[in-house]
């Protein structure tokens, strides 16, 4: 009787340890924000931030503010996406702006027409060689290499020279701003055609952001790549031990968010209908307050990509708030700068309840 | 004594030495596991116990030797190898992902999937759900919560899965570094029935302890290093604490060599 003279092993299941995900907290933190915000609204401006208050339009939210708070932040998203995965594995990305701003100028330039209002495009980089009027899937093609080009060198300096990512991204995003404003030495690059014009038109940021956070999502939860990504950033030696390839999937994890922000710098650019070397400046920080408001934990091992979609909502809605509230932009800043600090703290000290009751 | 494949030794080393420069860490190791055998390894520090076991392991390189595991001579490259064979070893300072669940830590590294796509190969959680619930059960381990990340968890539970994970696969020799080093009584005890599970189960094991009393209860054989060489062999009806004491401390000297 080898198993009852020792007792039987199993899983003896215990309803009190279970915990609600964490993305539960972040959750209620955005719901908590928006009910503060229509509070206000109400007793100090009397209107509703997220309510419907005009006769002129049905529905009954606010459906030109509900747009903009995602439509705002879903470009910065995608690259938080990135980002999350980056941080999730241990590491960091702080290149992710410039990587934005260097693949907006490249990829603009392969997506320009020929003429403009029957004149020669004055903006062309590329009229002499005859690369105008070119398809879609050119400019689109030209970011993925550019940013899988970009995160193949943070990639590989990390994982092979083994300097810190912090310092290896710190590098890449210095060199690539440079790359912008070297590529038309300073100038814009606009005029893009219909085709690429279309990638970020109304709502399209939202709906590729959305589509890639789902995608991702799934990626990190049912796949080999995701669980060693958690598993890499949760203890290094350990799944280095187990035989995990810690070199390859570092260089992967950089290579997918330096596409991201190439695939941002797309949409971004297309938006704007056109490209120019400021693109992008301080995208990194954004997009890491995102995901560190989303709970994810910067030791890494933590966080989810849906946690960087809420996170990026609460974003949202403070910017859409504060623009309801009418108070100046300088004040969003200072607020979001509160609101990063708070939620690591936040974070740490309910790691730290939960590690006492275990 | 190269062809062992007809005998029921598990692994055999001879002359096993590892010097690191001058230092002579291990020095012609002979050793012998028969199958369903417990082994302890006792020794004071920087013994070359643990040296020992990196050897076996292949997370260092000897310096020269032999050794046969299950057969055949072998010479791992890494540790990697080394486990693919059938050598699961429970480290020191525990191989396990806090943030990842128990089943995820089990299949660390060896997930099973549903179909192949390279690193975005989807994963058979399911699988591994029921196969951390059978190695829970066969090990004797117990687990408030599967789904619970490692870092939720109490030293000995921590142990527990470390040592579950062993058990996941068909691992053929297991090899313990001072696994209840770091625990407390109760934990110590659920630990030290898991062995003896594994015992039962007729699973080979090395331990390496510093607890006479968990080596006398748990262990058939006990094998002493001292500054690099062993210096003992014992059958545990042979022997008794002060005799291996005096092993240990080099009050007694020479190889005892016993038929085991």
């Amino acid at each position: 009787m080898p198993q009852t003279s020792h007792g039987v092993g199993g899983v003896s299941y215990d309803a009190k340890k279970r915990t609600w995900p964490a993305e539960f907290n972040v959750f209620l933190a955005l719901v908590i924000l928006v009910v503060i915000f229509e509070l206000i609204g109400r007793i100090f401006l009397g209107d509703s931030f997220l309510f419907n208050t005009r006769d002129n339009v049905s529905g009954i939210f606010n459906e030109a503010r509900l747009q903009i708070i995602i439509l705002q932040v879903s470009i910065v998203g995608i690259i938080a996406i990135g980002v999350t995965q980056v941080i999730i594995c241990g590491g960091i990305d702080l290149s992710s702006g410039s990587i934005v701003g260097a693949t907006a100028m490249i990829a603009m330039s392969f997506a320009q027409v020929a003429t403009v209002n029957g004149n020669p495009n004055p903006k062309a980089m590329f009229l002499a060689q005859g690369w105008t009027d070119l398809p879609v899937i050119v400019p689109v093609l030209v970011a993925i290499g550019c940013g899988l080009l970009a995160g193949l060198v943070n990639g590989s300096l990390i994982a092979y020279t083994r300097i810190p990512p912090f310092i290896a991204t710190l590098g890449m995003m210095v060199t690539g701003r440079g790359i912008a404003k070297w590529w038309s030495k300073g100038q814009p690059i606009s005029f893009p055609t219909e085709g690429f014009a279309d990638i970020g038109k109304g709502l399209m940021p939202v709906i590729i952001f959305l589509s890639l956070a789902v995608l991702f999502q799934l990626i990190m939860t049912y796949t080999r790549y995701g669980k060693h990504c958690y598993a890499i950033g949760s203890n290094e030696d350990a799944a280095r031990m187990s035989g995990i390839k810690i070199a390859n999937h570092k260089i992967l994890v950089y290579v997918i968010a330096g596409i991201l922000a190439a695939l941002a710098a797309v949409v971004l650019s297309s938006k704007n209908l056109t490209a120019q070397s400021g693109m992008g400046v301080m995208y990194e920080l954004d997009a890491i307050a995102m995901a560190v408001i989303g709970g994810v934990s910067l030791s890494g091992g933590r966080g989810s990509i849906i946690g960087t979609v809420i996170g990026a909502l609460i974003f949202g809605v403070i910017i859409s708030g504060f623009t309801f509230l009418r108070l100046d932009a300088y004040y969003q800043e200072m607020v979001k700068g509160v609101i990063i600090v708070g939620a690591v703290v936040l974070d740490q000290w309910r790691q730290r309840m939960r590690a006492l009751r275990a | 004594m190269s062809d062992i494949s007809t005998t029921d030794i598990v692994l055999k080393t001879e002359n096993l030495t590892k010097r690191y420069g001058g230092v002579h860490a291990l020095e012609g190791a002979n050793f012998e596991l028969r199958k369903g055998e417990h082994v302890a390894i006792m020794g004071d520090n920087g013994a070359g116990k643990s040296t020992f076991v990196r050897q076996i392991t292949a997370v260092e390189q000897r310096t020269s030797g032999q050794i046969w595991f299950d057969g055949k001579e072998v010479n791992f490259a890494g540790p990697i190898e080394a486990r693919t064979a059938g050598i699961e070893t429970v480290f020191q300072n525990l191989a396990l992902a806090d943030d990842l669940d128990v089943p995820s830590n089990l299949f660390l590294g060896r997930e099973k999937v549903l179909f192949n796509l390279g690193p975005f190969s989807i994963l058979d959680r399911k699988y591994m759900r029921k196969a951390t619930e059978a190695a829970l059960i066969r090990t004797a381990v117990k687990i408030p919560n599967l789904s619970n990340t490692i870092r939720h968890m109490s030293g000995g539970q921590r142990q527990c899965v470390a040592i579950a994970r062993t058990a996941t696969f068909a691992s053929k020799l297991i090899i313990m570094d001072e696994p209840t080093a770091a625990l407390g009584v109760q934990e110590t005890a659920q630990v030290e029935n898991i062995i003896r599970t594994l015992k039962d189960n007729g699973e080979p094991l090395i331990l390496i302890s510093h607890n006479m009393r968990q080596v006398f209860d748990l262990c058939d054989r006990i094998v002493v290093f001292r500054r690099g060489r062993i210096v003992a062999n014992l059958r545990k009806e042979n022997t008794d604490g002060n005799d291996i004491v005096s092993y240990i401390t080099g009050a007694k000297t020479g190889e005892a060599e016993l038929a085991a």
